[in-house]
């Protein structure tokens, strides 16, 4: 194959991405020296280019693992996954399940679910704009007596719920500088939805069973059919409660029965 | 929707097709920044007195949220230029259809003066590399470009300008200057010039040639805008210098110098200072859009000779 002909880029963009490949054919330098250092500044811009990428979404799991860790590990990612978007606020999904199987990082279990919540933050940030349900419509609609099981509540589409068997919400937040890390039992399982309110992001802490709740309503299941599930969790599952949280921050844009609004 | 105002006008084409001698775009004939994240607060809150505001097009294909918030209101305030990173206009493979229709869809909500991509590959089928890669300059890759822009161009409705690029490699396949190659896809396509002069020093730097030379050989009277940036430096495996477009430092001397030459030569042009890396404070920007600025208003008539450049 010539240079320049059809199918160059392939041996370009695999070099790029696998540093054990020699410099494809083709290239040359002014001066006569070894094209292979010239590559190599295209080679460090791509997989430095994906890994800072990636310490902007993932910034308490990088924490927890320190720089040169992440970064070495989030190299690995990046040349086995590189994006299949031209949108690099989408790169990142995928990291958590390749944490998962991370051998290196056996020893922090909940690391990939922390890089799960700091997914969902960055997802919930750029996510479709939308309307929250007015307490005046929700009134009425959960006012709707015998169908009331029936209703159908839509979330925000910023809604990720989070369900660990790590204390992934308080790792995250001792982060933030909101609690001492040194407290936090990492081996308490914790649960929470991730929404963006207005402009800001929130990570609401949930009782296991409501996290049940809204991802049953998030499947679509009625009001009755997810109360259900979440009771079948704990059998303490506060229904009101849990409705007046997801009001109080913007997280559900509707509540209707299944053939068309009540509002 | 944005409110139209006189001083934005929609499209370039309108202004380009107003029989200005020199390559008109919507943008002033001032300086500009990068609008940065950290800084949509700050530029609303104080509303610097700056000629306009670029963004990566890419970074705002999404769904909604702050990103999209902020650039609606601070877009009411001042001309945008929209800096495509991602079309891979260089690419071997065809354009991403879905990728033009996203770009089209940001046109029609902002309204931008400018629509610039780069002379660059950036994916190779699905894969994104995140990288402006160089392409050999043969017939081969000229044909292959020229159908891209015709095809950015009509599916867009607008004239583009295209950016010279930043290059640490070239290829034994190249049968022409990088400038002869620019000055052919301009002619063939009816795309402007966005000459980073930057980029320019890179290159020319990188591939042991003069970047007044290069600059001269370019079809500067194409120039819709230009692009001002920072390198970092390094060497190759001869221990010749290797600059590096990094976008992380301040404007370097050099680069100063080369563009007070252009705006000598081409009068007062749209100019961005790019800073992508280790973005400073937004007054710091403000300063070294001054700096440009000052340079623009130094000479407000391009000198006309255009045959050398003593005359400047």
């Amino acid at each position: 194959m010539t240079p320049g002909s059809i199918g160059s880029q392939a041996a370009f963009a695999a070099a790029l991405l696998d540093p054990a490949r020699p410099c494809p054919p083709g290239l040359r330098a002014w001066n006569g020296s070894d094209p292979a250092a010239r590559l190599a500044v295209y080679r460090n811009n791509v997989v430095s280019s994906l890994i800072d990428a990636l310490a902007d979404t993932f910034p308490v799991a990088q924490e927890l693992v320190g720089v040169a860790f992440f970064r070495a590990m989030a190299g690995v990612f990046a040349r086995q996954s590189p994006p299949r978007s031209r949108i690099l606020a989408h790169y990142g999904e995928g990291f958590a399940e390749f944490i998962e199987r991370f051998e290196p990082a056996r020893s922090l279990p909940y690391l990939a679910d922390v890089a799960r919540l700091e997914l969902a933050r960055v997802r919930a940030y750029h996510a479709s704009d939308a309307k929250p349900v007015s307490s005046e419509a929700a009134r009425l609609a959960l006012a709707s007596g015998a169908c009331i099981g029936e209703l159908r509540l839509v979330c925000h589409p910023s809604v990720t719920v989070i369900r660990s068997s790590y204390a992934v919400v308080s790792l995250w937040a001792a982060h933030q500088t909101e609690g001492d890390l040194g407290k936090v039992d990492p081996d308490h399982g914790e649960a929470a939805i991730v929404v963006r309110q207005n402009l800001d992001v929130l990570v609401l802490r949930l009782q296991p069973e409501a996290g049940e709740f809204v991802t049953a309503i998030q499947q679509g299941l009625g009001l009755g059919d997810a109360a259900g599930a979440a009771i079948g969790t704990a059998v303490d599952f506060d229904l009101s409660a849990t409705i007046a949280l997801l009001m109080s921050h913007g997280a559900l844009t509707s509540i209707h029965l299944p053939r068309g609004p009540l509002s | 929707m944005l409110s139209r105002t006189a001083s934005h006008p929609s499209g370039l084409l309108a202004a380009a097709s107003s029989g200005q001698g020199s390559m008109a775009t919507g943008l002033p004939r001032r300086a500009g920044i990068g609008l940065k994240p950290e800084h949509f607060r700050d530029v609303l809150g104080t509303r610097p007195d700056i000629g306009f505001f670029e963004v990566h097009a890419e970074n705002y294909m999404v769904g909604g949220g702050p990103f999209h918030h902020y650039l609606g209101r601070i877009r009411e305030h001042y001309p945008l230029s929209l800096h495509g990173v991602g079309l891979s206009i260089g690419g071997e493979g065809p354009l991403d259809e879905a990728h033009l229709d996203r770009l089209a869809a940001l046109i029609e909500r902002y309204e931008p003066a400018s629509f610039s991509e780069h002379l660059a590959w950036s994916s190779h089928g699905d894969i994104f590399l995140n990288d402006l890669l160089p392409v050999a300059y043969d017939r081969q890759t000229l044909h292959r470009v020229c159908e891209h822009i015709d095809r950015v161009q009509e599916r867009l409705q607008r004239r583009m300008l295209l950016e010279n690029p930043s290059t640490y490699i070239e290829f034994e396949a190249s049968t022409m200057r990088e400038a002869a190659f620019l000055r052919e896809v301009l002619r063939r396509t009816d795309c402007g010039l966005l000459l980073d002069v930057n980029n320019a020093f890179v290159s020319c730097t990188n591939h042991g040639r003069d970047a007044l030379a290069y600059i001269h050989e370019l079809p500067l009277e194409a120039v819709g805008e230009v692009h001002l940036a920072g390198f970092a430096r390094d060497h190759d495996a001869a221990g010749a210098p290797l600059l590096i477009d990094s976008h992380g430092t301040p404007v370097d001397d050099a680069v100063w110098s080369l563009y007070a030459r252009v705006v000598a030569r081409l009068g007062p042009l749209p100019t961005l200072l790019e800073r992508d890396h280790d973005v400073p404070a937004l007054a710091t920007l403000l300063a070294e859009a001054r700096r440009a600025e000052d340079l623009l208003n130094a000479r407000t008539e391009p000198t006309r000779c255009g045959s050398c450049w003593a005359c400047s």
